[in-house]
């Protein structure tokens, strides 16, 4: 259990970040040119990352499979960016920030992190602003703030319907600066597919580039992961469709813990599956929850007329429609976090009262057109309407948008500890593929917050405080055995996944496996769905290891070969989930088991036998692995249940 | 609705190219054009044939990762979008499809449909950026910038740099690209003291490159999936006469 230290610093909850600092070990400048760190993922985690350690001196290799830095997942993100500023008067702090993200996370995250997230918020919009960010602006020329789900008071910072976009260019065109500079070199159209460990430590990875197929050895005296999560093992959800969980997957089999598998955030507005051949989902920002009401009709033979087309939401009278969030939930009602309400538009759905598929509600801006002017409403959202008229067919400045809840976020990942070190020395995870900030829910607009804040404003600090004890260890040869043999492992799998030649293609076990999770391990999850998952998980492994079917070569540009060697680690991926949703027996936050709900429907916690990270340790492909407990121990905040009633 | 597509196959990047004629059939209106293509993909893997290689990621029009060549126009015949949010409803049934990749001598194939554009990154590095370190910057309101001046940055900024104006443009010039990261940057407080460094070293990295030059046709604009205005390379233009003539 030694290696489940968190290493949270003593001290006052306030005060430990700047104690931290303050007496961590550094590296000099003369030292930091001797010694290279490895960045796999260009994110805006990623890319922050690598960008201020190559500013800092450091020998920086930067990996990504897409053809750009620019072009990472973080680029789709919409709605903004969170940060305890202040400046729009109504009470938020460093405090209020922690406290809504622990309350939202449904006191499954670690304090000690959330509070340092909160503290440096205010110091990523700073940094931003100055690399020519274009965030929204009032008429005075200062920043412009919206509200976002799950929280009371306006923190959210953004740019147009596009502040991902804005956010990663700007974390983009820092490492473009040290790329030039000669700190940073850049590898696309690299994947890594495995880590190299020399005594324990991580020193270096395995990667393909996808080019022409060529695998390559890279030493490194730290790694970093920062690739982002992996919700696509559902096949259908809003992450691009590279976006993948090897990475996190090889590191695991390597002895890195993996935490929290099972927490997977649902988001509440997305544009709803349409169709058997669909690739992918496509999310609607939750900004719009701010203007846009969210209803179903009351009558069951209205939402079956709305379904048949009989009827258009235009003829539901105003009486006869049920603002269900607003009902449920008074104090926050459409704005209430992302489980809510995606499982309050499941319980509609369920009982018949869905509209469009069946699986769908309606989120309406006729009130708020009427109240703002079509202008105003265009000004905020306008290429969100636009992307949804493209994809739908449908006006939505006429007719209500359709949404539907689609599987957007992991919040479980790799565990680590306040350093952001993981369970192996010398490997470091940051981002979205580590668990440690959002809990079993993630608010709104904090993904960008994590993610920068771990690659600007953590990661360069706690990574120095290893590298310091690191600058007498000499740049190692990648003849080194263990390169070597890491090498001959990942030949053999990908020789072993060429020599398959099945039946089915690698999409079609992908979309087959996926289903399942969803039904099994999606919105809600039952003792004896998951027992199910479990044993159907690992035959479809099997089922895939003999038939799957890959064309073309290993030594060219292969985007089945790419595909088959991340299906196969999302299958094993969804057995892990299963396993883990299925050991936590209660509800917390996007992780719903039907045992455990209130009478109201509400997700019913077990703080007494769960508040604890749940941490697995590969232990053997098909053999069970081990679950190590983190205790979460809150002595801030009082544990109160969620409440978005009062 | 059932179409014939010649796609253009080419094994790698010094292999010799080719176009092959394919069926699909029922596709739904409601079908994206890459979701097509996947459909196409599956059916060439149970022939146990090469499926066709094309550039994607987000499929929703931001990453800038798909671009093909449809019909002769970048992202094809629909208005401000990408290939990933085209829809098969834009064409009529039994219609012949011709796909291409991006033809512009800076994007060397790989293969199939997909083409190399670090040239792009490239461009950014020689300056498409503002000179700041992580850390010690001031507070981000003792920046303000007229609202006017941030609407004119974020309509430059929304360049997703798919490559489409090089793409279109007879001269394969990448000027639009270039104009939207000099006009960003022109029209904020911030990055100032490098401004006339970075249109020089921006526009000579182009050049060097072996993009073309601009002659105002405005191909690019009428096919940039973001529609990124051409009153930009006029921005462009004043920056970087400004910096040779000061």
């Amino acid at each position: 259990m030694t290696k489940l230290n968190p290493r949270i610093p003593e001290g006052p909850l306030a005060e430990k970040w700047t104690n931290y600092k303050a007496t961590q070990k550094l590296v000099n400048p003369a030292n930091k040119r001797k010694l290279d760190i490895i960045v796999v993922g260009t994110g805006l985690a990623g890319a922050s990352a690598a960008a201020s350690l190559g500013e800092l001196g450091f020998n920086v290799k930067a990996f990504c499979y897409q053809d750009s830095p620019r072009r990472a997942h973080s680029i789709a993100a919409q709605g903004g960016i969170n940060a305890a500023k202040n400046y729009p008067n109504d009470g938020d702090s460093v405090y209020r920030l922690y406290y809504d993200t622990i309350k939202g996370g449904d006191y499954r995250a670690r304090e000690a992190n959330v509070y340092r997230l909160a503290e440096v918020s205010g110091n990523i919009i700073d940094q931003c602003v100055a690399q020519g960010v274009p965030f929204a602006r009032e008429y005075g020329g200062l920043l412009e703030n919206r509200s976002f789900g799950g929280a009371q008071v306006s923190r959210t910072f953004y740019a147009r319907g596009q502040t991902g976009q804005q956010l990663l260019l700007g974390a983009y065109s820092a490492l473009m600066r040290q790329v030039d500079a000669g700190t940073v070199k850049l590898f696309p159209r690299n994947e890594m597919l495995d880590v190299v460990l020399i005594d324990g430590k991580a020193r270096g990875i395995i990667t393909r580039n996808l080019v022409n197929g060529k695998i390559e050895r890279h030493f490194g005296h730290a790694v970093v992961i920062a690739t982002g999560g992996y919700g696509r093992a559902f096949f259908l959800s809003t992450n691009a469709m590279g976006s993948n969980g090897s990475a996190v997957w090889q590191v695991y089999k390597k002895g890195a813990y993996f935490a929290n598998p099972a927490f997977v955030q649902i988001h509440p507005t997305c544009i709803p599956v349409h169709g058997s051949y669909q690739s992918k989902l496509t999310l609607m920002s939750e900004s719009l929850r701010n203007d846009g009401r969210i209803w179903v009709p009351k009558k069951k033979e209205d939402a079956e007329a709305l379904r048949a087309g009989t009827k258009k939401p235009k003829d539901i009278a105003e009486d006869d429609r049920d603002y269900y969030l607003e009902r449920r939930y008074p104090a926050f009602g459409n704005l209430v976090p992302r489980d809510v309400a995606s499982r309050a538009a499941k319980e509609r759905c369920d009982a018949g009262f869905g509209v469009g598929s069946g699986l769908a509600v309606y989120l309406d801006f006729n009130e708020s057109i009427k109240r703002l002017g079509k202008h105003v409403i265009e000004e905020r959202y306008g290429n969100l309407f636009q992307m949804y008229e493209k994809i739908v067919d449908d006006n939505p400045y006429e007719t209500p948008m359709m949404i539907y809840p689609a599987i957007h976020y992991c919040m479980g990942g790799i565990w680590v500890d306040y350093e952001l070190m993981t369970s192996i020395p010398g490997l470091f995870s940051i981002g979205e593929c580590n668990f440690s900030d959002h809990g079993a829910n993630r608010l709104g607009a904090s993904a960008l917050m994590q993610g920068l804040a771990d690659g600007y404003f953590i990661l360069p600090y706690t990574i120095q405080n290893y590298l310091a004890a690191e600058i007498l260890t000499p740049r190692m040869p990648v003849t080194n055995p263990a390169f070597e043999e890491a090498e001959y492992n990942i030949q053999e799998r990908l020789n072993k996944l060429m020599q398959i030649k099945g039946t089915q293609s690698v999409d079609h076990i992908h979309r087959k496996f996926g289903l399942r999770l969803w039904d099994l391990v999606g919105m809600s999850r039952t003792k004896e769905g998951l027992t199910e998952a479990v044993k159907e998980f690992a035959l479809l492994r099997q089922e895939f290891w003999n038939d799957a079917r890959i064309t073309g070569d290993q030594n060219e540009l292969n985007q089945e070969l790419e595909k088959a060697s991340r299906v196969a680690d999302f299958i094993e991926i969804g057995e892990l989930m299963a396993r883990d949703a299925l050991q936590r027996e209660e509800s917390c936050g996007g992780h719903f088991r039907e045992e455990y709900q209130t009478p109201e429907g509400e997700a019913s916690r077990n703080d007494e036998n769960f508040m604890f990270v749940g941490a697995w340790e590969y232990k053997g492909t098909g053999n069970e692995p081990v679950l190590h407990k983190e205790p979460l121990v809150y002595e801030n905040i009082k544990v109160q249940t969620r409440n978005y009633k009062i | 609705m059932d179409f014939t597509l010649k796609i253009w196959r080419q094994e790698n990047s010094t292999a010799k190219g080719r176009f092959e004629t394919y069926k699909v059939a029922e596709i739904s209106p409601d079908c994206s054009f890459l979701e097509m293509l996947d459909i196409l993909n599956q059916d060439l893997i149970n022939k146990i044939e090469k499926p066709v290689c094309f550039d994607h990621d987000c499929r929703e029009g931001i990453c800038g990762a798909c671009g093909l060549y449809i019909n002769g126009r970048p992202h094809g015949p629909d208005s401000a979008v990408t290939t990933c949010q085209l829809h098969m409803r834009k064409f009529k049934d039994k219609d012949t499809i011709v796909i291409e990749p991006w033809r512009a001598k800076p994007f060397p194939i790989i293969k199939d449909l997909i083409v190399d554009r670090s040239a792009l990154d490239k461009i950014i590095q020689a300056g498409g950026y503002i000179s700041v370190n992580t850390g010690g910057v001031p507070d981000a309101n003792t920046i303000p910038v007229p609202r006017q001046n941030y609407e004119t940055a974020m309509d430059a900024a929304s360049c997703i740099a798919c490559g489409a104006c090089v793409a279109a443009c007879k001269n394969a010039s990448a000027m639009l690209f270039v104009a939207a990261k000099v006009s960003q940057f022109a029209v904020l407080p911030q990055g100032q003291v490098e401004a006339k460094e970075r249109a020089i070293r921006m526009v000579a990295k182009m050049d060097e490159l072996g993009f073309g030059n601009c002659t105002n046709t405005g191909s690019c604009e009428a096919e940039c999936p973001k529609s990124i205005s051409l009153s930009h390379i006029a921005r462009l233009n004043r920056e970087y006469l400004h910096a040779k003539l000061t």
